[in-house]
């Protein structure tokens, strides 16, 4: 029985780096390719970064290479503000249908792609319905360039999904994301002194935590989801309220007409807000996440828990200021902890590290094998033993208890 | 080992939406919908209550054909160019009933556009007219929703009309109701049309001022904000017998002929008992 081999996109980005740590150590993970334009953020152990083009051009050769089964991409750019717009729209729409390619045709050994899209998908207008179940479409054609790609990258994942019959597609739409490692547009506005609205209107507002996008994605790469899930944290949120829970003042500096040129002139001053979000701040909106939940997804905040962690992470900011430099990728480092045979023990970044417990089931397995095979049982006790003990030197003597129940 | 076999499916699957439907969270004032407790008890204790008891002095009638559990679509005629009667109608079920229960009032999506009053309506329970917002109300929530399926038809319409009920639109309400199997429970307001009638449209000022549209009343535009004032015309608010739309057979909604004639008999009732009121009250003022 061989495991999952998972390719994941956008491992850069944060949702990237937090699903591929989350796969390394769930032990049905055979294979982790990470890719992405930019190097990882964040410290990995298995997972192999290979940098690629922002267009993912020459994906469908790792997809080949690799027999990668399992592909998830993370890479979509869902704030304007994170680059501009033909960079966005090079890699949300080049690079999602360059992606697509390399996961369809007749011999591809994709059976999954989990798509990580966003609410942008459903717009904001005035004659939205109160939340949005994952069947509705919008009202009304794409207003911001952003929105327009996010629909054109998901119509170009149903077209797929609808060749590509036997391959599973999930497309997850999440909410506004929040939480203390991520930077956001949103965040941005949430960490002013005050936070900026449009007088007279206060919309409802929806959040997603952090560690449930990371959370959501996994979900996603190890079940099975077919079709379009909404990821939002339960509970929706007034503006006024979210403000009182980060304990600051609603700040109604953008007037409910002329509002973009208000909006402009606030750009001018320093505070970005980017269209798609100056649409929420006038009509908000929320997400029906229960699709999501009777697939067996238990959220681990609300929208509110969501908030006030943030606003946590505010009050602390300034207390918890850097202890130590974050990680930093440098390839020859990896690659020397990777393969390098002088590198020992602990110190060694080991492929399928077992536990214990993995180890006694292991060894149950074997035990449960037809008389025919114990012949086998002998070498391969050994083998998994001596992987373990350059592995986890310490826990050597964990290691000895389960052997002798192996070879009877 | 879990993770590479697909076929196990997770343990708490279920396909039934309302075990799904957030929890509560007792430390917040505001709903999921957007009510503020805070503000729509204030508004409850000091204007409805003074238009309740002392303005219109409403009376009511048949309130325990408002059901104490489960949802209820309550269908009602409406007037007045400033409408009063959805808030009489909350009122009187805070008041009278035995078990008094919050009612959502759906509201135009174009009161959404609008500055503060947007802000307004929503805080004060009014939900905007989304089928997919009136079904998750009242089959998911269960709750009391207020339709007025005149619409907009009946706000505008001008004095001489009174208590004429307009068409009752392509009788959207009962197919919700129906969808959801909660009953119809049918309302005839007497008042509300004296309170602020429309004597004429202005339909020029209403494009100058980007209104829904421009009346001419007793007090406005000539007193300017006062014109926001209501008549102390005498209230009366009737809840008919409740219509079950659970008994109607499979899928009811398909059948738009069926939809149409529930939707016709609900008009019809309501327009009796206008009928019957309003032949009853010897004065517009006193009752």
């Amino acid at each position: 029985m061989s495991g999952k081999r998972v390719l994941v996109t956008g491992l850069s980005s944060y949702w990237g780096g937090r699903l591929a740590q989350a796969l390394e150590r769930d032990p049905g993970v055979d294979v982790i390719v990470g890719v992405s334009p930019q190097d990882p953020t964040c410290e990995l152990t298995r997972t192999e970064y290979v940098r690629v083009g922002t267009q993912h051009a020459l994906l469908e050769r790792i997809v080949r290479a690799a027999a990668i089964d399992t592909v998830i991409d993370t890479r979509m750019i869902v704030d304007s503000a994170a680059a501009t717009p033909k960079a966005a729209h090079e890699n949300n729409v080049v690079g999602t249908m360059n992606i697509l390619a390399a996961c369809g045709g007749p011999e591809s050994p994709v059976r999954k792609v989990v798509f990580k899209s966003s609410a942008h998908y459903y717009g904001c207008e005035r004659d939205d319905p109160a939340y949005f179940t994952e069947a509705m479409r919008r009202p009304h054609p794409p207003r911001t360039l952003l929105e327009k790609d996010i629909v054109e990258a998901e119509r170009a994942v149903r077209a797929f999904a609808e060749r590509n019959g036997d391959v599973t597609v999930t497309v997850l739409r999440f909410a506004n994301g929040l939480g203390p490692d991520i930077a956001t547009s949103h965040m941005a506005l949430l960490s002013l002194p005050a936070i900026p609205s449009i007088l007279g209107f206060d919309p409802r507002y929806q959040f997603i935590h952090e560690d449930d996008i990371a959370g959501v994605l996994e979900h996603a790469a190890l079940d099975e989801l077919p079709g379009a899930y909404n990821a939002a944290g339960d509970g929706v949120l007034a503006l006024s309220e979210i403000a009182s829970l980060l304990g600051k003042p609603l700040a109604p500096v953008l007037p409910p007409w002329g509002t973009g040129i208000a909006a402009s002139a606030l750009r001018r001053a320093g505070i970005r807000i980017p269209p798609e979000l100056l649409q929420q701040l006038r009509y908000g909106r929320a997400l029906d996440n229960r699709k999501l939940k009777a697939a067996g997804y238990a959220f681990r905040a609300t929208s509110r828990e969501t908030v006030q962690a943030f606003a946590e992470h505010l009050r602390t900011r300034g207390l918890r200021a850097r202890d130590g430099e974050g990680y930093q990728y440098e390839r020859e480092v990896e690659e020397f902890l990777r393969w390098s045979p002088a590198v020992r023990g602990d110190d060694r970044l080991r492929l399928g590290r077992l536990s214990r417990d993995q180890l006694a089931e292991l060894a149950r397995a074997l035990e449960s094998l037809p008389e025919a095979r114990p012949v086998r049982l002998a070498p391969r006790g050994t083998e998994s033993g001596s992987t373990l003990r350059t592995g986890s030197p310490s826990s050597s003597g964990g290691a000895a208890d389960p052997e002798p129940a192996a070879d009877p | 080992m879990t993770a590479s076999q697909p076929a196990l499916p997770p343990a708490t699957r279920s396909d039934d939406p309302r075990a799904h439907l957030p929890a509560i969270e007792p430390e917040r004032t505001i709903t999921d919908w957007g009510r503020s407790e805070r503000l729509e008890g204030l508004i409850d204790r000091t204007l409805y209550s003074f238009l309740y008891h002392y303005w219109f002095r409403c009376e009511v009638e048949g309130i325990e054909n408002v059901p104490a559990t489960g949802g209820a679509l309550l269908v009602s005629n409406h007037a007045g160019a400033l409408p009063p009667d959805a808030s009489m109608i909350t009122k009187a079920i805070q008041e009278e009933h035995p078990r008094p229960r919050k009612l959502h009032l759906t509201v135009e999506h174009f009161f959404k556009g609008y500055p503060f009053f947007s802000m307004f309506v929503t805080k004060i329970g009014g939900v905007p007219a989304h089928p997919a917002n009136v079904h998750r109300l009242l089959h998911d929530e269960q709750q009391l929703v207020l339709v007025f399926p005149e619409g907009a038809k009946a706000t505008e319409k001008l004095y001489k009309d009174r208590y004429k009920l307009r068409r009752f639109g392509r009788g959207g309400f009962v197919e919700a109701a129906m969808r959801a199997g909660v009953p119809i429970v049918p309302i005839a307001v007497v008042g509300a049309e004296e309170a602020m009638p429309t004597f004429a449209q202005v339909g020029l000022l209403k494009r100058l001022t980007g209104l829904i549209y421009f009346p001419i009343t007793p007090l406005f535009p000539h007193l300017g904000l006062l014109g926001a004032a209501y008549l102390p015309a005498k209230f009366k608010l009737r809840f008919l017998e409740p219509v079950r739309t659970d008994r109607m057979g499979a899928e009811p909604w398909e059948d738009k002929g069926l939809v149409q004639d529930v939707a016709g008999d609900i008009r019809a009732r309501i327009q009796d008992e206008l009928v019957d009121m309003v032949g009853r009250r010897r004065s517009v003022w006193f009752g």
